[in-house]
């Protein structure tokens, strides 16, 4: 009879003095029972965890300014420099490792309507009072005089600057590009649609077709102009004007627009006649929206005093930030790391937020990093669950934005039910229902 | 004119069409080659791989319409693929192999083995994993091991009641307790144990200290402890059945099984159900979620006096007062065969690799291969495998002891410790039972076991039900939803009206409804009346046959019609 029976040793285990066991695995499954209730509820876990650790609100920069920040701009060549413009007419200078000031002047003798960098990290500044000014923050001390000024014949709104060239375009009712190398020169170009009048309230240059230029007007009309043809290209007029306009940094032909009906509207430009996709929370006037470096994500500011967080392709807010004390927010912007967001507000602050609420940046270790990654998985597999979702997706929002909130749903019912009324008492086919993506574009001109 | 005549003279078969078109039948899809070698080695692993790792059926991800879900149906089916497949390749890893009994010769059979034998003929650490209490007077022993097999805890029905790490035989703590001690169980770890004294149950820590007294737990005859879900269940005299969460000390849910004093107790290690022997053969099947138990199944003429599942949840062993030990498919609810003994199997066990163990008057019998999930038509095992005792201690409970080969008796002259070979797990998961494991990590263990607690929720006949879609109550609110539905007996009768309007003969929506639903043994109001329904129409085609017949006899010989009376 061959005989054997099992035998370990437990010195194998774990050798005599030292302290480091040996785990060896099995994957069997009959050794891992209840493997689907055990992952769900580490998924719930990790769900409860994120939700326990996050604290989006870091800090704010220095003691802000005296009057609200209207406007912020970030170094596109660095990661820790950003300039805010306030409603006094002065720009400051931030450095965000120490979030402290290391620049400032006064800028304007009014509002700074509009800040940019320069392809060789210099300011640009517009204001109400007539004038783009050019700063050097990085060379010159607080307090130094503009070393280049610009003199327009109304009140400038908005600034944006060229990709590669030494050029600028400023917008008051129209559109006017200026040379950097010349100053104090006349624009080298005007860019206007031809039947409107209007305040063009912004203007965006496309950073990578880098001749397309975009801009939204009083007149609630968003057009698009080609530098070198120096003519507009196409016009389509929205329900409501615009505040803002933020080109996606990875797919060039895709732009965000901040809307007056508290609605973010993600444009194709190839084709404007409907929106790629409509970003709805909001319960008040969006001031402002940026894409995130990556593409994926946008930040809002918004007149209802709080912050939110997108995904590009849902149609909800991933996020909400708000504090006590935050007044209406009238810029947010991402840092280039993708890691934070900062806001700056009529009170005259500006914040800085995690962009991801519940992470962390410190240093984490192989076991950590894996743990986390893990628990992304667990969540992204088991996110439909009710609990799962309920708890991940609960935010304590401010109450006036709640209440706001719940009377918006009520008109917005009110509305659709109006509307489905008079359907059932027209001729069919006479009120057609309109898709939500196309319903704010009233008309588009090419 | 002439071409249609043409075109009638034509002939058409099957391979030609009206129009003289030539049919031509076509494969769909490419032609089949042959697999090449590597492709079908590939193949083959793919499947082995499967059937030990894989977790079930796969979707077919080309019968889905809509491209979104089926590229990611299709990526996760991959996914699945994979990773049974890496798994498969990670058995490279495993470090021990399994003990075994091999005759040499035709003549040799193993179940004549005898201990003295083997502890010759293994090494001397695992020798001396065989030995012996001797206990007397104390009373028949019950025992208990930890998860990981590395503490013994035996309790004598005297109220001695002592624990040990058995391999390396030291007296963890012994106490005297003075009344009956009718079951004895680890918790989690060898931290604490309970034991179901006279009257309550007590749990005390691994010094021997009384921690709890529970209360509520009255007269208990058996415990169960369920790891994952820190619930200990208790049976008692009474027929109450309850769950105690250890980790809070709460008591989950208590229910009386309405059929007396329990003969026997267990829970199925795959799903976390507990089983309840009765007096009157039935098995029933319990769960914390339900107040009826979820099944009631008949496995003896006779109390049955012992149960057991196996580790993967498939089979049940059971013994009875009927001299019988039975074999069920508890995932069909079937017996697969059952065996004759000459006398009540008192104690059933099965190990990690299917061996059964059954202590019966002063012996115990080890099956091999009772049943086995890789094949659909069980084979009746003709011999044991092993067999121990007949020296005149009554056995009182056997148990295996967790990845070793191990099978300890309990019997009422002391303790037996024998061994088994190829009864144990050879290879262990450290992260989910660790028998080597350091205080460090057992410590470790602890806290995640507890952060995974698992609700009581969550069991169910089919553990994997958490994290399904719930279709079943999706669709019942989507009715509830629909205020033109009928509810009740309006209901029932549209049912029914919709079954009757179907045509008649062979075919009829009545048979076949009868035919689908009837070899299943569950009887529900709907198909009560399915049935009612069809004796009413026999009975009135019978009438009218006999009607008929009558007018066709005529006046005179009407009366001699079949059942005219």
């Amino acid at each position: 009879m061959k005989i054997k029976a099992l035998s370990r040793s437990s010195a194998s285990h774990q050798a005599p003095g030292s302290d480091v066991a040996r785990q060896p695995r099995n994957l069997d499954p009959s050794q891992h029972p209840f493997e689907r209730a055990r992952e769900y509820t580490r998924a719930l876990n990790a769900t409860k965890l994120e939700r326990m650790f996050a604290q989006p609100f870091v800090g704010q920069l220095g003691r802000g300014h005296v009057d609200g920040v209207y406007k912020l701009a970030k170094d596109p060549k660095a990661l820790d420099r950003f300039a805010s413009g306030s409603g006094d007419g002065v720009v400051k200078v931030w450095d965000l490792p120490s979030r402290d000031e290391v620049w400032q002047t006064q800028a304007h003798e009014n509002m700074v309507k509009g800040m940019c960098w320069t392809n060789n990290q210099q300011l640009l500044s517009c204001g109400s009072d007539k004038t783009v000014k050019l700063f050097d923050p990085y060379n010159t001390p607080s307090k130094s005089a503009p070393t280049a000024t610009w003199l327009g014949n109304n009140a400038f709104t908005s600034i944006t600057r060229h990709r590669t060239d030494p050029t600028f375009a400023v917008s008051s009712s129209s559109i006017s590009l200026y040379d950097l190398t010349r100053p104090s020169s006349t624009p080298t170009q005007t860019l206007a649609w031809p039947t409107s009048a209007d305040t063009i309230t912004a203007l965006s240059l496309n950073q990578t077709e880098t001749s397309i230029l975009a801009s939204t007007a009083t007149d609630r009309s968003l057009v698009l102009y080609d530098l070198r043809t120096s003519s507009p290209l196409h016009r389509s007029v929205l329900t409501l004007a615009s505040n803002a306009i933020s080109w996606n940094p990875m797919e060039a032909f895709n732009l965000a627009v901040a809307n007056e009906d508290h609605n973010i509207y993600l444009f194709d430009t190839r084709n404007l006649s409907r929106a790629l996709n409509v970003l709805k929370d909001h319960v008040s006037a969006v001031m402002d929206v940026e894409f995130s470096p990556t593409g994926e994500d946008l930040v809002s500011a918004s007149y209802d005093r709080s912050v939110r967080l997108w995904k590009r392709n849902q149609g909800h807010s991933r996020d909400i930030y708000h504090t006590k004390r935050m007044q209406r927010v009238f810029s947010a912007c991402w840092t280039p790391d993708n890691a934070y967001i900062l806001s700056g507000s009529d009170d005259g602050n500006i914040r800085l937020w995690r962009s991801n609420a519940s992470s962390r940046s410190a240093i984490k270790s192989a076991g950590e990093r894996q743990k986390l990654e893990y628990d992304d998985a667990l969540k992204e597999r088991y996110k439909h669950m009710p609990e799962i979702r309920r708890i991940g997706r609960h935010r304590h929002v401010p109450k006036q934005v709640k209440k706001a909130g719940e009377i918006k749903n009520e008109e917005v019912r009110a509305i659709k039910r109006r509307e489905e009324n008079e359907r059932r008492h027209s001729r069919k086919g006479e009120r057609r229902r309109r898709s939500e993506r196309e319903k704010m574009v009233l008309a588009t001109e090419k | 004119m002439i071409e249609i005549n043409e075109a009638a003279d034509l002939q058409t078969t099957d391979l030609v069409r009206p129009n003289g078109q030539i049919r031509v039948q076509r494969k769909k899809g490419p032609p089949t080659a042959p697999l090449n070698p590597e492709k079908e080695a590939a193949k083959k692993r793919q499947l082995e791989a499967n059937r030990q790792y894989g977790r079930g059926k796969g979707i077919n991800p080309r019968s889905i319409r809509d491209k979104k879900v089926r590229s990611n149906l299709k990526a996760l089916e991959d996914r699945y693929q994979d990773a049974s497949l890496k798994a498969k390749d990670a058995e490279i890893l495993l470090e021990n192999s399994s003990g075994f009994l091999q005759p040499e010769g035709e003549l040799e059979r193993t179940y004549k083995v005898r201990q003295d034998e083997i502890q010759s003929d293994v090494g001397v650490e695992t020798a001396k994993k065989g030995f012996e209490l001797k206990l007397d007077g104390l009373g028949p022993y019950v025992q208990d091991y930890t998860r990981n097999g590395r503490h013994l805890l035996i309790a004598g029905r005297k109220g001695h009641v002592a624990t040990m790490d058995w391999r390396s035989g030291q007296l963890g703590c012994e106490l005297q307790l003075g009344e009956t001690v009718r079951d004895a169980k680890w918790l989690h770890n060898n931290q604490f144990f309970a034991v179901a004294q006279k009257r309550n149950v007590y749990i005390y820590d691994h010094h021997g200290v009384e921690i709890h007294n529970l209360d509520q737990h009255v007269e208990v005859e058996y415990m169960e402890f369920l790891p994952y879900h820190f619930l200990l269940a208790t049976i008692g005299k009474a027929g109450w059945l309850k769950w105690q969460d250890t980790s809070t000390g709460k008591l989950v849910m208590q229910m009386g099984t309405k059929q007396g004093t329990p003969t026997a107790f267990g829970q199925n290690p795959y799903n976390a159900i507990l089983h309840v022997g009765h007096q009157n053969g039935t098995v029933s099947l319990w769960s914390p979620n339900s107040t009826t138990p979820l099944v009631k199944m008949l496995n003896h003429r006779g109390p049955v006096r012992s149960l057991a599942m196996d580790r993967e949840g498939r089979y049940m062993v059971s013994t009875g007062q009927d001299k019988k030990m039975a074999v069920w498919d508890i995932r069909t609810f079937k017996p697969v065969h059952e065996y004759y003994m000459h006398v009540p199997g008192s104690s059933v066990s099965i190990s990690d690799r299917n061996l059964t163990a059954v202590g019966w008057g002063t012996q115990t019998t080890m099956w091999k291969d009772l049943f086995s999930k890789h094949v659909s038509d069980q084979v009746k095992v003709q011999s044991p495998y092993m067999a121990w005792g007949g020296e005149g201690q009554s056995v009182e409970r056997v148990r295996w002891c967790p990845f070793e080969d191990i099978l300890s008796i309990g019997h009422d002259k002391g303790f037996s410790s024998i061994i088994v070979p190829g009864a144990g797990e050879p290879n262990f998961d450290a992260l989910e039972v660790n028998p080597y494991e350091n205080v460090k990590q057992r410590q470790e263990s602890e806290v995640r076991s507890l952060l995974n607690k698992l609700q009581p929720e969550m069991i169910n006949l089919d553990p994997s039900f958490v994290g399904k879609l719930d279709t079943a109550s999706n669709k019942q609110k989507q009715l509830e939803k629909d205020l033109d539905r009928k509810t009740g007996a309006a209901a029932e009768r549209e049912r029914i009206e919709e079954l009757k309007n179907r045509g008649r003969g062979k075919n009829s929506s009545l048979r076949k409804y009868m035919r689908k639903k009837g070899n299943k043994n569950v009887i529900d109001e709907h198909k009560m009346r399915v049935m009612e329904m069809r004796e009413e129409k026999r009975k009135k085609a019978k009438e009218a046959k006999q009607g008929r017949d009558k007018e066709d006899f005529g006046p005179a010989l009407g009366r001699f019609a079949r059942g005219a009376g």
